[in-house]
């Protein structure tokens, strides 16, 4: 559980300090996988097959979030050639 | 102690060998396979009937200069090779050479290892070989191979789901994911499941033509296409080292058709006692006879078909493989149930 | 003995590359990072037990979703330099706020819960290990049949979804 948490706090600061949106999308698939270890641990521990199947589940909604936000990434880049967060946010055109 | 650690490592270093050695040699028999379709002799000057020849080109390559473009990537550029020739090696960790077999007094079965999700190991490690082809073409550091291998890799992802698709109507039909009840499911059956499904064989066989690049689909590295594909800066040992792997993986891919549509290790007419005379031939060597047989296939299409374009290439694999796929596992689920 | 031998080794590579993932400063170096964290977090479901979550892992996100990714990085990156080292001062505190708070949580939880031992490994207890498939296989079509046909509808939606807003003209 440790380790879960450890990569946890890995991902989420991945998401706050880097500017790279793609790399801000790939600490977000840290996060899910560091959830992913949590629920095996507890589904080892415990001998429940659900941990497992719920793992499946987010690796399926992970997959799903991550096909469309590189869509996303892509249409955006298309428009406005960068790939740098903050330039990103300003709602202006 | 010696069960459990040495006799896996034996059986692991006799199976690198024996792929190490065969890939080598396939490269000779490509050559005289597709010299004798077109009424010439292949290699002939190498040893007697050309059969040294692999050894003189391993010489040659090895000897090659080894140059890297000066502003690649050095990390990915060397480790793209190996990124490839890794899957193609490990997967024969899950393949049944043969049932349990007494040698030397112990019983020892003829595969490095029996995982109970056999066949969707094999798909996965598969599907980690489509970096090596990115990494290659990415490292290279020109637009060239970079394109080639992004094209080579989108190929590659597509033919993969044919081929899971046609993989999960034969779990269905085999009931289990792991290779050795597979071959013993073929056993209680009394039959190969070659001939229960028909489409699912020519399905697999037509996506593991795409998934190794070979032959009519062989778009990713062919010589007149894009200056020579994903490959085009790797020289020496490390072009060879791609090409090899292209191999092990064809051996693969002949090796998990045997096993799953062919009866693997069994005989012809397992259950017919009357056929036992057959049995004077041991288990591994029908496996090799019938693995063999697909990849002589493998080159005779490969030296009578022409070459796919791409954007044909990919309508076959999104518009005819995946929707055939898809209906082959609604109609076995629908057998199955209704049988 | 050589359980924990093996988790803390594979820990160490699993924190390692995630370390290196949210700092290298080459895009296609974070994604390889991540590939070797995946396979690092399957080899750990394999120690786990659970293979079949093991080969899903490396057929799904090591083998499709990083794919994807990587394929971005390379039509992106293809005239942009990497990203230039500017301040990173103003978000950095939400970043610590909230590791601080995540901490937090954890330190709770542990003080008031119980983490019990894993079970001795009797009848019962292998039955997962060793028909790992089967049984996840029984509790997705029977107790978890509508949240995997849901998954299924999510999983079609996104596939239509990236492909309107991937395609060049509509």
């Amino acid at each position: 559980m440790l380790l879960s948490t450890a990569l946890f706090i890995i991902g989420v600061l991945g998401v706050m300090l880097r500017r790279n949106i793609i790399v801000i999308f790939m600490s977000i698939e840290l996060i899910l996988n560091a959830v992913n270890i949590n629920l095996i641990a507890f589904s080892y521990q415990l001998q429940n097959g659900i941990g497992q199947v719920f793992a499946i589940f987010v690796i399926a909604v992970a997959a799903a979030e991550a096909a469309v936000g590189l869509g996303i990434i892509l249409a955006f880049y298309r428009n406005k050639e960068t790939i740098n967060i903050d330039e990103m946010s300003v709602m202006r055109w | 102690m010696i069960d459990t650690y040495l006799i896996p490592l034996l059986k692991i270093l006799f199976v690198l060998n024996a792929t190490l050695v065969g890939v080598t040699y396939m490269v000779l028999l490509e050559r005289k396979v597709i010299a004798w379709v077109q009424v010439r002799l292949g290699p002939m000057r190498v040893g007697p009937y050309g059969v040294l020849q692999p050894i003189a080109d391993a010489v040659k390559l090895i000897l090659k200069e080894d140059i890297t473009p000066t502003r690649a990537d050095k990390w990915v550029f060397t480790a793209a090779p190996i990124i490839v020739m890794v899957p193609a090696l490990i997967t024969f960790a899950v393949i049944p050479f043969g049932p349990v077999v007494n040698l030397f007094g112990r019983q020892v079965p003829l595969y490095i290892t029996d995982v109970n999700v056999g066949l969707l190991y094999i798909v996965s490690v598969a599907s980690i070989g489509v970096y090596g082809i990115i990494l290659g073409g990415w490292a290279s550091n020109s637009k060239f191979p970079l394109l080639a291998s992004l094209r080579a890799s989108a190929q590659l992802i597509s033919y993969e789901v044919a081929v899971t698709m046609t993989l999960v109507s034969m779990i269905m039909t085999a009931g289990t994911l792991s290779m050795v009840k597979i071959v013993e499911s073929q056993y209680n059956a009394h039959l190969w499941f070659i001939f229960v499904q028909p489409v699912a064989f020519v399905l697999f066989f037509i996506g593991g033509l795409a998934e190794t690049n070979r032959a009519p689909f062989d778009m990713a590295e062919a010589e007149q296409e894009l200056t020579g594909g994903f490959h085009t800066e790797y020289s020496g040992m490390r072009f060879a080292l791609f090409f090899l792997a292209e191999y092990a993986n064809m051996i693969v891919v002949s090796s998990v058709a045997t096993t799953l549509f062919l009866g693997g290790w069994l005989r012809p007419f397992p259950n017919i006692a009357a056929l036992s005379f057959l049995g004077i031939i041991p288990s591994w060597m029908w496996f090799l006879l019938k693995t063999f047989v697909f990849l002589y296939i493998f080159l005779w299409v490969r030296a009578t078909l022409p070459r796919y374009r791409y954007d044909q290439l990919m309508r076959l694999g999104w518009k005819v493989l995946i929707p055939v796929a898809i209906a082959n596992v609604v109609v076995t689920g629908i057998v199955m149930v209704l049988f | 003995m050589n359980q924990a031998i093996a988790f803390y080794v594979l820990s160490a590579f699993i924190l390692g590359f995630a370390v290196l993932v949210v700092s290298t400063r080459n895009t296609v170096h974070a994604v390889l990072y991540l590939v070797l964290n995946f396979l690092a977090v399957a080899a750990l479901y394999v120690l786990l037990t659970a293979q079949f979550l093991a080969v899903i892992q490396v057929l799904v996100y090591a083998g499709g979703i990083v794919v994807l990714y990587l394929f971005v990085v390379m039509l992106v990156n293809l005239k942009r330099p990497p990203e230039d080292h500017s301040a990173p001062q103003r978000h950095s505190w939400i970043g610590f706020g909230l590791t601080g708070l995540v901490l937090l949580e954890l330190a709770v939880i542990i003080a008031y819960g119980s983490i019990a031992a894993p079970g001795p490994a009797n009848a019962q207890n292998t039955d997962l290990a060793m028909y790992n498939v089967e049984k996840i296989g029984m509790l997705l079509y029977t107790d978890y049949l509508i949240p995997f046909e849901v998954a299924s509808m999510l999983l079609l939606v996104a596939m239509v979804g990236a492909i309107i807003l991937a395609k060049r003209e509509l």
